[in-house]
C-alpha cells in the first residue's frame, strides 16, 4: 500500500531468484482506498494471497474469517522468532490467543520538538511526565505570547488523544470489548489533561487543514511540540530549512507520572484463508521478515522495523531521530482489538473536539463516548451473547 | 399491434440495462435497509438479521442525522437561490450588447465547472486560510477582523456554499444564456415602444419567457445540492464540529467507511423520499407559475 507497495517491488527479483518456481505479483493500493478495496475484494472472492494490513484492521478481517492462523507456521519457522519482536507490536496480531499476522513495520506516535525553543525557555531535556510537560508548555507560552503555541494537537486526528489515553491502566473498552469504558477515572484524567492544554492556550484548537503547512509552521516556531509518527522524520529532514536541522529532534512520550506508553501501530503481513498457494506465500512473508531484508526496506522507505535485531545493525544504529522510537517501542500498547475500533476512535475524536470547544464537560464527554461506543458495539454484544448461549 | 411490438423491441435493450443496473440495485438497497447488514453479516450470512424499520427509527433518533439534515437544508436553502441568482445575473450581463470580450468572459465564467473539484478545493483552502488567505486579506483591508473560515463552525458552511456556488454557477449560466438568446427581440421592441423601463422589461418579458428554463435549472440544482458530498469531503472532512456533514456524507461514512450497509441504505432512502417530495412541490409550483 502506498509507498511500501512501490518499494517492495524492488525486493521481488531477489526473492524470485532464491525461490525458483515462485512468482510474485505485487498489486499496489493507495492507503485512502485500501480498506474499502480489500473488503470488496474479500466479498468478491478476489482477495490476494499475502497482504499488508494495518494492524488495527486485523480484528476486522479475523471477524470476517478471512485470515489464516499462523501459530504453527511461526513455530516451525527458522527466521521468525517472536521474542525478537517488540511485545506490544506482536500482540496486535493476536486474537483469542491465535496469531493472524507477522509485524512488517511499526508506526507509533511520540514527540517531535524544537530543542532550541525549549532551551530558550530554560529546559535542556524533553519532558518525562505530564507535570514536567505542562511546566514547559507554561514557560513557553509565557515567552511566546498569544500567537505561539507549545504543542500542536490537530483536532482532526484521534491519535494524540488516543496515545495519552492508552497510558492509563484502565482499558478503553470493558466486558470483552463489548462496552465503552470511557467513564473510568483514568480516561477522564487523560481527557481533562487534553482539554486543559487547549483551555490554557498551550495548544491551538485547529485541524491539520487549518495549519496549511505543518513543516513551515514548525520551522517558524508557531508550535514547538508535535505528536506524530516515524514518517515525519524523513519529512522534517526534507522540508525544514538547513539552518533549523540541528534544532529539532524526537523524544519518547511523557506519561501521567514518568515515561508513558504509546500506541502499537503499524502494518502486518497476513495470509488469506482463500489462498491456494499458502506455502509459497508464507515463504514470501518469511523473506520479508528477515532482519537484513527489513534493514534494506528501512533504507528504502524510512519505515521502522519491528525486530530488535534489525535495530541493532545497519543504518538505524546511529540514527539520532530514530533513537526515541527505539525506546518508545519497548512501551507500546495495542488499541482495543475489536472490528469496530476505528469507528469508536472516530467518535473519540468528534466528542473530544466538542469538549475542546467547551460544548461538553469532561464528565459529559466521557458519558457521551460510552453511550456511542455501546451503540456501535451492540451487534458484537448480541453475537457474543448468542455464541456463549449455544 | 405489430408496431407496438417493434417499439418494445427497440426500447427493450435500454429497459433491460436500466432494470439490471438501476431498479435491481435500488430494490436490493431497499431490502438491505430493512436488515442489519454489516461486516459480521459479510463474514457469515447467518449473522444477518431482519431489522424491520429499526434502521429508520434509530436514524430518526440520532442527533447526527438531524445535524446532517440541518446542514444539508442550510446548504440547499442558501446555496440554490444564490447559485441561480448569480447564474441569471451573469447570463444577463453576458447577453447585454454593451459587454465587451463576451467569448472570453463566457469561457472564464464557465471554467470552474470543468476544473477538477479536488484541485480547486485545494486552491480554495488556501484562499480561506485564516492567516495567509486572500479572503481574510481582503477583509483586513476593509478593517474587518480575520475569520477562521474552515475552523469556525459558524463559517464553515458559508465557506462551503461560496465554494460550491463558484464551482457550479457557470453551468446554469450557460443554460440561461441560451434561454435569453432564444427570446425574440421584437418582444423587447414592443415593450420599449409601450414605454416599459428596463426593470419592467425584465419582469414582464424576460422572466416569463425564461420560466421553463428557470424551472428546469431550479429542479436540477435543488436535486444536485441535496446531494452535497464532495465539497465538504475534500475541504473540511465534515468538520469542524460536524458542521459540514451532509446527509450523503453520513451515508458514505455509514456505508463505505463502517460497512453498515443496512443503516446506510436507510439513510439513502430517507434522502430519496425527501428529494422526491421537494421536487414534487417544486414541479407543482413551477407549473402554476407557467400557467399564470
Amino acid at each position: 500500500m502506498g509507498r511500501e507497495g512501490e518499494v517492495v517491488t524492488t525486493l521481488v527479483p531477489e526473492f524470485e531468484r532464491t525461490h525458483p518456481g515462485i512468482h510474485i505479483e505485487v498489486q499496489g493500493l493507495p492507503w485512502s482506498a485500501a480498506h474499502e478495496k480489500l473488503l470488496t475484494a474479500f466479498a468478491g472472492d478476489a482477495a490476494p494471497d499475502v497482504c499488508q494490513l494495518g494492524n488495527t484492521w486485523v480484528p476486522e478481517f479475523v471477524a470476517l474469517h478471512a485470515l489464516e492462523a499462523l501459530d504453527d507456521r511461526v513455530r516451525g519457522s527458522p527466521t521468525i522468532d517472536p521474542s525478537d519482536y517488540f511485545a506490544g507490536i506482536w500482540d496486535t496480531n493476536v486474537l483469542d490467543s491465535k496469531l493472524y499476522g507477522v509485524p512488517w513495520y511499526i508506526d507509533t506516535r511520540l514527540l517531535f520538538y524544537r530543542r532550541d525553543l525549549l532551551a530558550s525557555a530554560g529546559f535542556d531535556a524533553p519532558p518525562r511526565s505530564w507535570g514536567e510537560w505542562e511546566q514547559m508548555l507554561g514557560a513557553m507560552k509565557a515567552r511566546g505570547g498569544p500567537d505561539r503555541f507549545g504543542v500542536l494537537l490537530p483536532l482532526n486526528e484521534f491519535e494524540p488523544l488516543l496515545v495519552l489515553a492508552l497510558q492509563q491502566d484502565e482499558p478503553l473498552l470493558a466486558d470483552d470489548g463489548t462496552r465503552g469504558n470511557f467513564e473510568s477515572a483514568g480516561f477522564k484524567r487523560t481527557l481533562a489533561f487534553y482539554v486543559d492544554l487547549f483551555r490554557r492556550g498551550y495548544a491551538p484548537p485547529l485541524t491539520n487543514a487549518d495549519v496549511s503547512n505543518i513543516w513551515n509552521e514548525f520551522g517558524r516556531g508557531y508550535f514547538s511540540f508535535y505528536i506524530t509518527g516515524p514518517w515525519n522524520i524523513g519529512e522534517f529532514k526534507r522540508r525544514l530549512p538547513p539552518a533549523l536541522q540541528g534544532s529539532w529532534t524526537t523524544a519518547p512520550l511523557p506519561g501521567p507520572s514518568g515515561p508513558g506508553a504509546s500506541i502499537a501501530g503499524g502494518s502486518s503481513l497476513v495470509l488469506f484463508n482463500a489462498s491456494h498457494v499458502k506455502d509459497a506465500a508464507w515463504q514470501w512473508i518469511e523473506f520479508l521478515s528477515r532482519p537484513e531484508i527489513q534493514s534494506r526496506f528501512h533504507d528504502l522507505t524510512g519505515d521502522l522495523p519491528p525486530r530488535r535485531t534489525t535495530w541493532n545493525e545497519g543504518a538505524l544504529v546511529g540514527d539520532v531521530y530514530a533513537r526515541a522510537f527505539r525506546e518508545q517501542l519497548e512501551r507500546v500498547k495495542p488499541a482495543p482489538k475489536v472490528p469496530e475500533w476505528e469507528r469508536i476512535a472516530t467518535e473519540l475524536r468528534l466528542v473530544a473536539e466538542r469538549a475542546v470547544h467547551g460544548q461538553l464537560t469532561v464528565d459529559q464527554a466521557a458519558a457521551e463516548l460510552d453511550a456511542r461506543a455501546d451503540r456501535i458495539l451492540a451487534k458484537r454484544r448480541s453475537l457474543l451473547a448468542q455464541r456463549s448461549r449455544s | 399491434v405489430r408496431r407496438q411490438r417493434a417499439a418494445w423491441a427497440f426500447v427493450a435493450p435500454a429497459l433491460a440495462v436500466i432494470g439490471v443496473f438501476f431498479f435491481l440495485p435500488v430494490l436490493a438497497a431497499l431490502a438491505l435497509s430493512f436488515s442489519d447488514f454489516d461486516i459480521y453479516a459479510l463474514a457469515d450470512l447467518r449473522n444477518l438479521r431482519f431489522a424491520g424499520v429499526r434502521n429508520y427509527v434509530e436514524l430518526l433518533q440520532r442527533a447526527e442525522f438531524w445535524n446532517a439534515l440541518g446542514n444539508t437544508l442550510y446548504f440547499v436553502i442558501v446555496g440554490v437561490p444564490l447559485s441561480i441568482g448569480i447564474s441569471l445575473g451573469t447570463a444577463i450581463l453576458l447577453h447585454t450588447r454593451v459587454t465587451l470580450l463576451k467569448p472570453f468572459f463566457r469561457t472564464a465564467l464557465f471554467a470552474p465547472v470543468v476544473t477538477t473539484l479536488v484541485a480547486s478545493a485545494v486552491v480554495w483552502r488556501y484562499l480561506f486560510n485564516t492567516r495567509y488567505g486572500w479572503l481574510n486579506y481582503a477583509l483586513g483591508s476593509f478593517g474587518l477582523a480575520a475569520i477562521d473560515w474552515l475552523g469556525n463552525p459558524h463559517f464553515s458552511m458559508p465557506a462551503i456554499i461560496v465554494f460550491a456556488v463558484w464551482k457550479n454557477f457557470g453551468y446554469n449560466m450557460v443554460i440561461l444564456l441560451a434561454g435569453l438568446q432564444g427570446i425574440p427581440e421584437e418582444l423587447y421592441e414592443a415593450a420599449r415602444m409601450d414605454g416599459a423601463s428596463a426593470w419592467r422589461q425584465f419582469v414582464y418579458v424576460t422572466l416569463p419567457m425564461l420560466w421553463p428554463m428557470l424551472s428546469m435549472v431550479a429542479i436540477l440544482t435543488v436535486a444536485g445540492y441535496f446531494q452535497l458530498f464532495a465539497e465538504p469531503y475534500v475541504m473540511t472532512q465534515g468538520g469542524p464540529l460536524q458542521s459540514t456533514v451532509s446527509v450523503l456524507y453520513l451515508m458514505y461514512d455509514e456505508g463505505f467507511k463502517w460497512w453498515n450497509l443496512g443503516s446506510a441504505s436507510a439513510v439513502a432512502f430517507v434522502l430519496f423520499v425527501l428529494m422526491f417530495a421537494v421536487t414534487g412541490v417544486q414541479l407543482r409550483f413551477m407549473r402554476r407559475g407557467a400557467t399564470r
